[in-house]
């Protein structure tokens, strides 16, 4: 009841005004919302864990081991995948059913049945897709490889999704659509719009599992890095920004900073976004004219992105004082900084003359961490924080210190993580452009793999650091739900 | 034009309508084009669909991921011309299901790789690539030479390719096994396969036991070699 009135107060403080007091009580369905929050953890493990294992194999290939279904090819997707669709697709779900039922002031629409064809559901597509990848089924196109049965199941399940989110959007007794579902919804449908275009594809028969891409080369890549780029786009920011509207005030107990610059930053957002997909491929085959289109798009982003942060950090003022406090705000809040300083260097990135230098590096693989690591995985983190102890009904975190400890490791992890990928890959762009006093290529592209070793086993090390801080926060979930430290003191008469 | 936020947020309808409009009309105004612009693919002589056995080493190339790790798209950049050859044209690329240009580079790029090194440097790389190439990072694959190829497939691979928009004739569907044992085969009389498809590299295997080596490494020998770029206007090519 308090917890739903303050939401309220939020809900409406940002926006236009009109707070309807309401008295019926609404009764959520949180079952399906605790399942992906176990299912969030279990993959934050898989998924960092094989990264790891693949930082390994990049420092030293003999732990490919020779098999083909440990080789670093194959395990690739499993890690991508793992990390985007597993770990990020199910703190998605977790948060988006529980964000949109408060906010609607609304049960979640449909039965549980059909929630949990959902959960089941997803789970069985991530499981099936990485099986097949290391069984040796890939679509070939980087973040969109599951083959064509695969994409249908999903599509499948993604329609469910899309029918109970509006759904529930739909049956608010808010009269306001709260900006997190904005985002969500924008999402939903986006996710829909690019499977549908980038997975286009005919099968060898009905009984093979193998397909063939309906789009070839130049096309295919333009299509395969306007879905690429969105699913960073709207999977990974989009989505998690409708999760950052609703848990910094909630864990700040502050409305949102602006309603203004909320209603710019999305609708900038879901805009101009959709156009950056061709800074993946400068210099390349694809016309020049939409290169610069894809570079000029990106560099406007830098606009909503800041927009965006600025209404995340700004949510704090007058309540910083909670960050000493409270480490999951900590998370929440070191999230939109690594939102905002990967916002900053993708555009930068997307420059012509920068990616001569920066593309096939991994200077890339870099910036992709700050914002996988350091937005996505932290601003689910401090959601996980918020949502654990409310979900499971305890009165907090079983330990803060742990807490604290797992900041501080997963922090360093990410830096030692990109500044050792922003010296190698700026080391390997300048090698391989480097000319002698002669006027011949300076290094053999052997001479930049032996110079990156060092920088590779740093990068190891610091996903090592970022797997141990997850495995001490399912460590802390686990005794969050099951201490008998945490259990909630029965209320006394007169509270 | 101009519809107040108020009205749209009190509306899930409308704002899943504007969504939707909002998120299009990017996606139209760059992808479209690019299917109907002529320029978008230049003509080239010479590039033709893969010979059958290089289908089913282009395959192997995506199963086991090669993409992640090797570009095929040379830049027009002065020093990847240099260490990779002519940068790489639209049309090189034109019956890649999927594409294969990559996005990062482990190992070089390898849009040119065919003719570059003989077969037997290829079977012996992909056996052991740190006995040739000692920094090299790459995973072994033995087990390639040890795995039969599947041929049961081969027709229809080249009929649904014919599908998804690649040439191939009926002969070239009718013959694909019969091309495809031929080019496998190291001793085989090549000279109906070569007229079929011009410039297709012998595997070094033997008769009527192809492997997925044999495939992957015919495949490897004709990636880059088929443009022909006497044929080509160097002021028509970039746009």
């Amino acid at each position: 009841m308090e917890e739903r009135l303050v939401m309220s107060d939020i809900t409406m403080g940002a926006m236009a005004g009109h707070a309807v007091p309401h008295a019926r009580a609404v009764v959520y369905n949180d079952n399906v919302i605790r399942k992906f929050t176990i299912a969030t953890m279990f993959w934050a493990a898989v998924a960092m864990l094989v990264g790891v294992v693949l930082a390994l194999q990049l420092c030293w290939p003999a732990f490919n081991l020779g098999f083909s279904f440990t080789n670093f090819g194959r395990l690739r997707p499993v890690h991508t995948s793992g990390a985007i669709f597993a770990f990020g697709g199910s703190a998605l779900f977790a948060t988006s059913f529980y964000i949109v039922q408060r906010t609607c002031r609304a049960r979640l629409w449909g039965g549980e049945a059909l929630h949990n064809f959902i959960f089941w559901g997803y789970q069985t597509f991530i499981v099936m897709a990485a099986l097949s990848y290391v069984m040796g089924y890939s679509r070939g196109q980087e973040y969109s490889e599951p083959e064509w049965h695969l994409t249908i199941f999903l599509v499948i399940i993604w329609v469910a999704y899309a029918i109970v989110f509006i759904g529930t959007v739909l049956m608010r007794e808010e009269p306001h659509i709260y900006v997190s579902n904005w985002f969500f919804m924008a999402f939903i449908l986006t996710v829909a719009v690019l499977v549908l275009g980038n997975n286009a594809a005919v099968p060898l028969s009905m009984y093979s599992a193998k397909g063939y891409t309906a789009y070839s080369g130049v096309t295919n890549a333009l299509i395969q890095w306007w879905y690429g780029h969105n699913a960073v786009g709207f999977f990974l920011t989009a989505a998690f920004l409708g999760m950052m509207y609703y848990f910094i005030p909630k864990q700040a107990g502050r409305p949102v900073y602006s309603y203004r610059l909320s209603v710019v930053h999305f609708w900038s957002l879901v805009f101009m976004y959709i156009w950056a997909g061709p800074h993946h491929l400068h210099y390349t085959a694809l016309p020049d004219w939409t290169q610069t289109l894809g570079m000029v798009f990106s560099i406007m982003l830098w606009m909503p992105s800041w927009g965006g942060m600025i209404n995340g950090l700004m949510t704090l003022s007058g309540a910083w004082d909670k960050l000493r406090t409270d480490p999951g705000l900590r998370f929440s809040v070191t999230a939109v900084g690594f939102y905002g300083m990967s916002t900053f260097e993708g555009p930068v990135m997307s420059i012509r003359s920068v990616n001569a230098l920066a593309h096939y590096t991994d200077w890339v693989v870099g910036h992709v961490h700050s914002g996988a690591l350091g937005w996505v995985a932290f601003i689910t983190f401090g959601a996980m924080y918020y949502l654990v102890p409310v979900l499971w009904n305890r009165k907090g975190m079983y330990s803060h210190k742990l807490m604290a400890w797992h900041y501080w490791i997963a922090t360093l992890g990410i830096v030692l993580y990109i500044t050792a990928l922003w010296v190698a890959g700026i080391m390997q762009g300048l090698m391989w452009r480097a000319y002698d006093q002669f006027g011949f290529l300076q290094y053999s592209f052997s001479e930049s793999v032996n110079a990156v070793h060092p920088y590779y086993v740093i990068r190891m090390v610091g996903g090592l650091c970022f797997l141990t801080g997850t495995l001490i926060m399912i460590y802390n979930l686990i005794m969050t739900v099951h201490s008998s430290t945490t259990e909630r003191q029965p209320a006394v008469a007169g509270e | 034009m101009f519809i107040r936020q108020e009205t749209v947020e009190k509306n899930a309808i409308l704002m899943v309508v504007l969504t939707l409009i909002a998120i299009s009309v990017g996606g139209i105004i760059e992808i479209i084009p690019n299917f109907t612009i002529e320029t978008t693919i230049e003509k080239v002589k010479g590039v033709r669909p893969y010979s059958p056995l290089e289908l089913a080493g282009r395959d192997i190339y995506v199963r086991e991921g090669c993409y992640v790790c090797h570009s095929q798209q040379i830049r027009a950049l002065k020093d990847e011309v240099e260490r990779y050859g002519h940068y790489s044209l639209a049309a090189e690329s034109m019956y890649d299901h999927p594409f294969q240009w990559g996005s990062k580079r482990i190992g070089p790029d390898l849009a040119r790789v065919g003719g570059k090194y003989s077969n037997d440097w290829h079977y012996g790389h992909l056996d052991h690539p740190q006995a040739l190439v000692p920094e090299s990072l790459m995973p072994r694959y033995a087990f390639l030479a040890e795995t039969p190829l599947d041929t049961t497939m081969i027709g229809r691979k080249l009929r649904v390719s014919r599908v998804v928009g690649v040439p191939y004739t009926d002969e070239q569907i009718a013959d694909a096994k019969k091309d495809l044992l031929t080019q496998a085969d190291a001793a085989a009389d090549n000279e109906a396969l070569l007229k079929r498809y011009p410039k297709a590299v012998q595997a070094s295997g033997k008769a009527g036991e192809p492997t997925e080596m044999d495939a992957l490494v015919a495949y490897l020998q004709v990636l880059g070699t088929m443009a022909d770029f006497g044929s080509v206007e160097p002021a028509k090519i970039r746009r």
